[in-house]
């Protein structure tokens, strides 16, 4: 009877120990949409950082593409389960940033740590990029990306092009693309991914023109869109009558013309930084340049905006967990951590230690493509027209700008009738979304 | 006389309880997201339910005023017409070849099933993957003939090629019920004709035909609320209601006003008036059309 009672102590001592082993280790939860090659480094990361110490433990979760986890993230918060931490492509950063009951300010998190957060540490672009308009940080950027010129050196050779000098200008790029078809050198010039991104809201920042009022919608929700100015008409008209004849062309919305691109079918190419990994793994002969500039733009080229994805913090957890999440974004401001992952990644670097660190090391003597979008988003300033461009309902506008461009690249309308349509409907949308 | 052939239950609570799992299932699946989608459709609502605002038939009445809306519906009629007739066409035509084929039926029948077990999403995909103009293999072949194929651009294509996946999808299921539809047809009947001097294809107008009325009826009911609702997958996979919004079809719209766009109010209009649609059309299919279909 008493042997019986000892071993139940002891098997009731054992259970609290261990169950209290358990309570001491505070899991995060990170829900994420790297797939591939970044979503690895996402593993090694987490795996890293969860040996490191022995308190907190984050568990990532892989939720399908940028959209995708920005409304399953939106999903579990109505659902009171949300994450702790989110990753949101740079279109919902607005949308974040309209929910500001919802979401816990980076700023107040990392000051919870046991360092103290230093603004000044990380790259003042990228930075500003995901700030109120006070200044305060409002989500952690993880991972950051900017537009470059991407080119086929041999279809260049074939086409009597210069392969190592590429094209700076737009009109460069449009006589290059041009003598590429009527060679023969490829059956298309130029293509690119993502116009919105880069031929509409980035294409305002680099040639210092407005994109939407209000500062391009930093300064505050209500913006009018300004697209449909004189020096965008011509850009799309070019790209319109270059599609006539095949020389331009359209992939899609986002990077599916990358594959007319990594298959020798178009020559010129523009897409994000973050886009290399898969161009090396095709094996081509590939050079890169900068986003080309409008020569007749006086500030040309100014600076590009951040593109990519930040980490944000839900609201309503408990300190502990918090805690964890200052310790795992101070893991990766760390110096070699950064380093690591821009090197690994192609992404930008997001403090300006682990830039100066990189150079260094020389990395960029041998892989000046990877320099080239720090070199853009950091060269000058930025003006009112390149801290960024933020809506709340930015993927909407996006889709709108889309389907007007595919109606002009039909040959159903003029740039001048995309650009006024695009304005007034997407105008429209902004005022519903923020409720006027 | 009637209460004397009905079958009655000893116990009062058995037929419920056989009934229930049949009631909740229609509850869970139908009862209660509608009853939320109602709810939803007078409110606005900021995509986190952080404020909510009762705005009553504000939300419908912003849809219904919406040029695209009106676009999107052009669409949908235009798509489940082709996608309904093309599917029931082909289906027809193969079950009365396959009907006629003595060795290997099976073989051919169950072949020509197959394409009914792939998810629509996976439909999709393999139709992009043959017609897609960056990678396709039959984009590439048509290109190369000098034919501009870009359904990336031209909507019609676009149009062409989820109409095409779509019933490709659906013959089967089509196909399936037209075999079982001629095997039920007396042969007598047939070759009573014949004898009378009726040649092929009048025997097919003239008896096969109207007596498949019935299935085909029922098959003109299934395809409809396939094209309109079962497709989704097929146009997020293939076009993904582009280019513009040449193939965005209702419910292609209420996904994405509700999903990408995070308007949950006008979502849920939208899905109300779809679900008014169905009722409507369901209730005046079977009331006036099935009036003229001959059930033997």
């Amino acid at each position: 009877m008493t042997n019986h009672g000892t071993k139940l102590t002891v098997a009731f001592g054992i259970l609290l120990a261990s169950s209290s082993a358990s309570f001491a280790v505070t899991e995060i939860s990170w829900w994420h949409a790297m797939p591939g090659a970044n979503g690895e480094v996402v593993q090694a990361l987490t795996k890293e950082f969860n040996e490191s110490q022995s308190e907190y433990k984050v568990v990532p979760v892989f939720k399908g593409t940028y959209p995708e986890a920005l409304n399953a993230g939106i999903a579990a918060f109505r659902a009171k389960q949300a994450p702790d931490i989110l990753q949101v492509f740079d279109a919902g950063t607005g949308v974040m940033m309209g929910a500001e009951g919802a979401i816990k300010p980076v700023a107040d998190i990392l000051s919870m740590g046991e360092t103290k957060f230093d603004k000044s540490l990380y790259l003042p672009g990228i930075v500003a990029y995901y700030s109120k308009p006070d200044g305060t940080m409002l989500s952690f950027p993880y991972n950051s990306s900017s537009p470059i010129l991407y080119y086929n050196k041999d279809i260049f050779k074939k086409a009597g092009l210069d392969e190592n000098t590429p094209p700076k200008t737009w009109p460069e790029v449009w006589e290059a693309a041009k003598k590429i078809k009527t060679s023969g050198a490829a059956n298309c010039g130029y293509t690119t991914a993502w116009m919105t991104w880069i031929h509409t809201e980035n294409y305002a920042a680099w040639n210092d023109i407005s994109w939407g009022s209000n500062e391009n919608g930093i300064g505050g929700v209500d913006v009018e869109l300004k697209i449909n100015s004189p020096l965008f008409v011509k850009h799309f008209q070019e790209l319109a009558d270059l599609a006539k004849d095949g020389t331009f062309r359209y992939g899609g919305r986002t990077s599916e013309a990358k594959q007319l691109f990594t298959s020798g079918e178009c020559g010129i190419y523009n897409d994000s930084s973050g886009g290399l990994g898969d161009i090396i793994k095709s094996g081509m002969n590939y050079g890169t340049g900068q986003l080309p500039y409008e020569p007749e733009s006086k500030n040309a080229p100014q600076n590009t905006i951040p593109g990519g994805a930040s980490l944000w913090v839900f609201a309503g957890k408990s300190d502990e967990q918090y805690k964890g999440v200052a310790a795992f974004f101070n893991f990766l401001s760390k110096t070699e951590i950064q380093s690591r992952l821009h090197q690994v990644s192609g992404y930008l670097p997001v403090t300006l230690a682990a830039y100066e660190d990189t150079k260094k090391s020389g990395f960029y003597e041998k892989n000046p493509a990877r320099e080239i979008p720090i070199k853009q988003m950091m060269g000058k300033a930025p003006t009112e027209n390149s801290k960024g461009v933020r809506l709340v309902n930015l993927p909407q506008v996006r889709d709108i700008l889309n389907e007007e461009y595919e109606n002009m690249l039909a040959g159903k309308q003029t740039a001048q009738q995309a650009l006024d349509k695009a304005v007034e409907r997407g105008n429209a949308a902004i005022k519903q979304a923020i409720g006027q | 006389m009637a209460s004397s052939t009905r079958v009655t239950f000893p116990n009062k609570f058995l037929p419920y309880l056989l009934l229930a799992p049949q009631l909740a299932i229609t509850a869970v699946f139908f009862y209660w997201p509608a009853s939320q989608a109602i709810q939803q459709s007078v409110l606005r609502e900021d995509p986190f339910g952080l404020s909510t605002q009762f705005v009553g038939l504000a939300n419908f009445k912003r849809v219904l005023n919406d040029p695209n809306y009106l676009n999107s519906l052009q669409v949908t009629v235009i798509f489940s017409i082709a996608t309904a007739l093309i599917a029931m066409a082909f289906a027809l035509l193969l079950a009365v070849m396959a009907d006629k084929v003595i060795r290997g039926k099976g073989v051919y029948r169950t072949l020509l099933i197959w394409p009914y077990a792939v998810a629509p999403a996976i439909a999709g995909m393999l139709w992009l993957f043959l017609f897609n103009p960056s990678m396709g293999t039959l984009a590439y072949l048509l290109r190369s003939t000098g034919y501009n194929w870009d359904p990336l651009l031209n909507s019609d294509q676009a149009m062409v090629l989820v109409v095409a996946a779509a019933s490709w999808k659906q013959i089967s299921y089509n196909f399936l019920f037209f075999v079982a539809g001629l095997q039920s047809i007396p042969k007598s009947l047939i070759e009573a004709a014949a004898i009378d001097g009726a040649g092929e294809t009048k025997r097919f107008w003239t008896i096969i035909f109207p007596l498949l009325a019935p299935t085909t009826f029922f098959l003109l009911v299934v395809n409809t609320v396939y094209a309109f609702f079962d497709t989704f997958g097929i146009i997020h996979a293939v076009t993904g209601g582009g280019p513009g919004k040449a193939t965005e079809t209702l419910v292609y719209k209420v996904y994405n006003d509700g999903f990408v766009n995070l308007i949950l109010g006008d979502s849920a209009a939208q899905s109300v008036i779809l679900m008014v649609i169905v009722i409507a059309m369901t209730a005046v299919q079977f009331r006036y059309v099935e009036r003229k279909v001959h059930y033997g």
